[in-house]
């Protein structure tokens, strides 16, 4: 029986598919002129979707639907985090839509099915859900990539992200299938219950690696990170911002649920497989970025790298672990935002600005742009007092209090590694002259995206001073 | 005692500035000269009013300063002073004011920028010397890197991608190490409070693991032998500005964190490696004393002369164990720390008056070949004579600063072996040669070419400047007691605590 008090549960989730319905009909009765009306419609409907999120959210974890569906705070901290990524894309993003003719109303409606799709994943109490979600957030998401119809590299791209992300979620569906005729049931934390009890440990075991290899497409760890750069330089840079951003804030989720909530038991099992994963994207992200002249791609090994950075908290099992982890990504979405979010402002009609060349000599010719891409890349280094410090200890430090002090030497290395590819692009930009064949910078920016950017990039400075609070509520999710 | 927080308005007001002073923009270059000149100043009166706050006689950790910053892991923003931290942030204080007057009219493209981070740097330094908690000590540790990239990188010389990028991934590299010993010290103790740190009981084994991962962090800082092969590169680059900032203070970083982290919180490794470090500080005494020796470039024989410097501070931090624990000479023990630090400051001034004099001869010729000059004493008489003066306070002449810190370390170490100090009294031959022979070449004699003999005599600005090096070498020469006295009870305790062992 459905009762009211699930469907309150359940109220965000509700909300956000009659309003991205309610988006795209809207939509479809104005004319093209009249498109920034669905664009402030779209971020007033995620301000309230984040509102929905914090106001509604119960002290106690509470389920609905049997359990099918839960909310807590890990839930809360990731989806609100997902709500704002978006929002900034949003932001972000119109300057660029409307240069290139791709200013459309479906640009709107498809980003908020796939966000719905995360947060219905974050908030998965059984295997099903957490499938649905799953593919719910895929399948806009291909066609987002695929925007730009014109753009052969976008429909390779988006061609390219299709087969891998269904092959993923075949592993990962194989993986649950298993899971089920293990223990019998899809519930989460009745496998949890049935780990011990079952009579085919072997089965479980078999159905956990593919789990894990599922998760690791997810994340685009290392040996399973091939669509990564080709999705990022290929997608519409609001996009592959998008991309950069919000699918990990959900792997971290789709980890947690599956793999403490669901398998926790079996953590001596694949907490070494995450470890093998973190130090492989940590060596093959850092290393192959240096060799990168398309930023983009350059970026795109640079998240391979610091998913091996969440794997570093995520393979400690413990509530700090996890909270470490749950840190990192929220961090480096944010840190994302502010490196893609300087290129779109950048960019104008006929000029991507997404090879390294770029920049060069950013600084004389917009030096407060040169100075928020060089806060997003000393805070991507991890180099204080920015964000990424406050990020990079707290993973360093559960790695260390789990046991795994090689691993935490391993990623000190391949930083200093990285370090060097983060200094190119400053250097670039601050060191060299500019070109005098040179394309011009767009002549103004839009006021909005220049805001917001700046308050993004402050921010990354900010909140140095209140990591605490955040790592507080972060560890409150996890119970520690 | 202060109401308010004076060691955090030290921190915060220059980065403040450096804020006010990007604002102020390229096109107003006179705004941003004198907003950071005023910035500078007030620091550096406020460093005064905390000397004066500060107490001599109880010594210890005063004005403290305890917010809570990530309490998830037991960090906290905890700030405090000792006579030893009181004595580097005046000298920080008092080194930037002189390289904002430096570069007045030096620098000419993006004044605001570089005046910018010539003030996050001055905060960055003070904050280095007031943590009192090992994160935040690593925060301002690290975060110095960045200004002073943009330092070298955009208002250097010919190779200065090569020297900032070095300089970076160098101190990067040994700095990460120090992170890893913090992570590990902090899965132990569960906290990075310092004070508790430096009571925690390390076994041996820990303390020999963490006083390697500390060792790479300071002895790239400092710099020690073998791994002081960037500071030459990033000193001729640098523009005059970074040369100064990086000689006087910068390097003193490296050597507090000796005296912040190795010796009280792993004494017992400490001691067990001393050899370790007072041979590396021979080696830098003595041989990077002949490699000075033969460098034609001028700011490269003081960068050379730097790390042999450097080499009596580690000398004078380590021969503590033998004083302390061989001998039990506690009076001796607490004259090595003293010099160490003495020589600290005194090298602040002394480095950061060469690398002015240096500034001010490229602006006239733009180069830094010794062969290109000559005959400064004809041509600049004043000029000649600060010179003359800073090359005998490097060499350690009696009545300048340099004297009292060599010689407080060389009696030390005397007591406890005389072949070291035999070792060591032997750079006063050695750094007399390279700095004499420089002092030949460029002040006597005539000049090579018409150019060199008609510079123009240092106007009033450089004139200044260079005065107030002078005061402060010839002040802290003739009359250390102040210096000493600020300190004594800071060093006595140390010591004390050195004497026990943790194991």
């Amino acid at each position: 029986m459905i009762s009211l008090n699930d469907l309150l549960v359940l109220l965000p989730e509700l909300y956000l598919t009659a309003a991205a319905c309610l988006v795209l009909l809207f939509d479809v009765f104005i004319n093209d002129d009249q498109r920034d009306a669905t664009h402030w419609v779209g971020i007033i409907v995620m301000l309230v979707a984040i509102f929905l999120v914090i106001h509604g959210q119960p002290p106690q974890t509470v389920t609905a639907f049997g359990g099918m569906f839960v909310r807590d705070h890990m839930a809360e901290i990731l989806k609100v985090t997902v709500l704002i990524a978006t929002i900034l894309m949003f932001v972000m993003a119109r300057p660029w839509l409307k240069d290139r003719k791709l200013f459309i109303g479906e640009f709107y409606s498809l980003s908020m099915f796939s966000v719905l799709g995360v947060m219905l994943l974050v908030s998965a109490g059984s295997l099903i859900t957490l499938y649905l979600g799953l593919e719910l957030f895929s399948l806009p998401a291909f066609a987002l990539v695929a925007l730009n119809r014109e753009s052969k590299l976008s429909s390779e791209a988006a061609i390219k992200f299709f087969v891998l992300g269904a092959l993923a979620s075949g592993l990962l569906l194989f993986g649950m299938s298993l899971i089920y005729g293990a223990t019998g049931t899809l519930d989460l934390h009745r496998i949890f219950a049935s780990v011990g009890t079952t009579p085919h440990p072997h089965l479980l075991q078999f159905g956990l690696v593919f789990l894990v290899v599922g998760i690791g497409f997810e994340f685009g760890a290392v040996p399973f990170h091939m669509w990564l750069p080709d999705v990022y330089e290929g997608a519409p840079t609001p996009v592959a911002m998008y991309i950069s951003a919000v699918p990990k804030l959900a792997a971290v989720g789709l980890a947690y649920r599956l793999l403490q909530v669901g398998l926790g038991p079996l953590a001596g099992d694949w907490h070494m497989m995450l470890a093998i994963m973190a130090a492989l994207s940590l060596a093959v992200g850092n290393v192959v970025a240096i060799a990168q002249a398309n930023f983009k791609r350059m970026l795109a090994y640079s998240t391979i790298s610091h998913m091996g950075f969440v794997f570093l908290g995520l393979a400690n099992p413990t509530p700090e672990g996890y909270a470490s982890a749950l840190f990192y990504a929220v961090c480096f979405a944010l840190m994302e935002t502010v490196a893609f979010g300087v290129i779109l402002a950048l960019a104008r009609k006929g000029f991507e600005c997404e090879m390294i060349d770029d920049l060069k000599g950013l600084n004389r010719r917009s030096p407060w742009f040169a100075g928020m891409m060089a806060i997003a890349m000393f805070s991507l280094a991890g180099i204080p007092p920015l964000w990424g410090f406050a990020a990079k200890v707290l993973v360093l430090k559960s790695a260390i209090d789990g046991g795994m002090l090689w691993l935490a030497i391993v990623a000190i290395i391949f930083s200093i590694v990285g370090l060097f590819y983060y200094l190119r692009v400053v250097k670039v930009m601050y060191f060299d002259a500019p070109d005098e064949a040179a394309e011009p910078l767009a002549a103004k920016t839009d006021p909005a995206l220049r805001w917001l950017l700046s308050i993004n990039g402050l921010g990354l400075i900010a909140m140095i001073g209140f990591s605490g609070v955040l790592y507080a509520w972060c560890q409150a999710a996890f119970g520690a | 005692m202060t109401t308010w927080p004076i060691l955090s308005v030290l921190i915060w007001l220059p980065c403040l500035g450096a804020i006010l002073v990007l604002l102020a923009g390229n096109a107003r270059p006179r705004l941003a000269r004198w907003l950071s000149l005023a910035f500078t100043v007030i620091t550096f009166a406020i460093s005064l009013w905390m000397l004066f706050q500060y107490h001599e006689g109880p010594g210890g950790f005063q004005m403290q300063e305890k917010l809570r910053w990530i309490p998830g892991i037991n960090t906290s923003y905890h700030l405090g002073v000792d006579g030893i931290a009181v004595a580097l942030i005046v000298l920080t204080a008092f080194v930037s004011i002189l390289v904002v007057a430096g570069a007045w009219e030096v620098i000419k493209d993006r004044v605001h920028q570089y005046m910018a981070a010539m003030l996050v740097l001055d905060g960055l330094l003070i904050g280095v010397f007031c943590a009192m908690d090992a994160l935040l000590f690593y925060l301002f540790f690290e975060a110095i890197l960045i200004p002073m990239f943009f330092l070298i990188g955009a208002w250097g010389g010919p190779r200065r991608v090569y020297a900032t990028l070095k300089f970076f991934i160098y101190t990067f590299f040994g700095s990460i190490f120090f992170l890893i010993g913090l992570l590990y010290m902090y899965h132990r103790a569960g906290t990075f409070d310092l004070p508790t740190l430096w009571n925690f009981p390390f076994t041996m084994q820990e303390q020999s693991w963490l006083f390697f991962s500390f060792l790479i962090a300071f002895a790239v800082k400092t710099p020690m032998v073998p791994v002081h092969t960037w500071l030459p590169d990033a000193h001729v680059e640098a523009p005059t500005g970074g040369s100064v900032i990086l000689a006087a203070i910068m390097l003193k970083v490296g050597t507090y964190g000796f005296i912040r982290f190795s010796l009280p919180i792993l004494p017992d490794a400490s001691q067990h490696f001393a050899w370790l470090i007072i041979v590396l500080s021979l080696i830098a005494i003595i041989y990077i004393g002949y490699v000075a020796l033969v460098q034609p470039d001028m700011k490269k024989l003081v960068a050379y002369s730097s790390i042999a410097h450097m080499g009596f501070v580690t000398l004078g931090m380590f021969i503590v164990y033998m004083l302390a624990r061989q001998l039990h000479d506690i009076q001796m023990a607490q004259l090595g720390v003293q010099g160490a630090v003495v020589q600290m400051i005194s090298h602040g001034f002394v480095s950061g008056a060469l690398f002015t004099c240096i500034g001010v001869m490229y602006d006239r010729l733009h180069t830094r070949e010794i062969s290109a000059y000559g005959g400064l004493a004809k041509v600049m008489p004043w000029f000649a004579a600060f010179w003359v003066l800073f090359a005998m306070a490097n060499t350690g002449l009696p009545g300048t600063s340099g004297f009292v810190g060599e010689f407080m370390v060389i009696l030390s170490s005397f007591t406890a072996n005389p072949w070291i100090a035999l070792f060591a009294a032997y750079s006063l031959i050695i750094g007399a040669g390279y700095t004499l022979w420089l002092i030949k070449r460029i002040v006597w004699g005539t000049a090579p070419t018409q150019k060199a003999a008609s510079m123009p005599e240092i106007n009033t600005r450089e004139g200044l400047v260079l005065g107030a090096f002078a005061v402060a070498v010839l002040a802290m020469g003739v009359w250390p007691w102040p210096l000493m006295h600020l300190m004594d009870s800071s060093v006595a305790q140390l010591v004390t605590h050195l004497m026990t062992s943790k194991v």
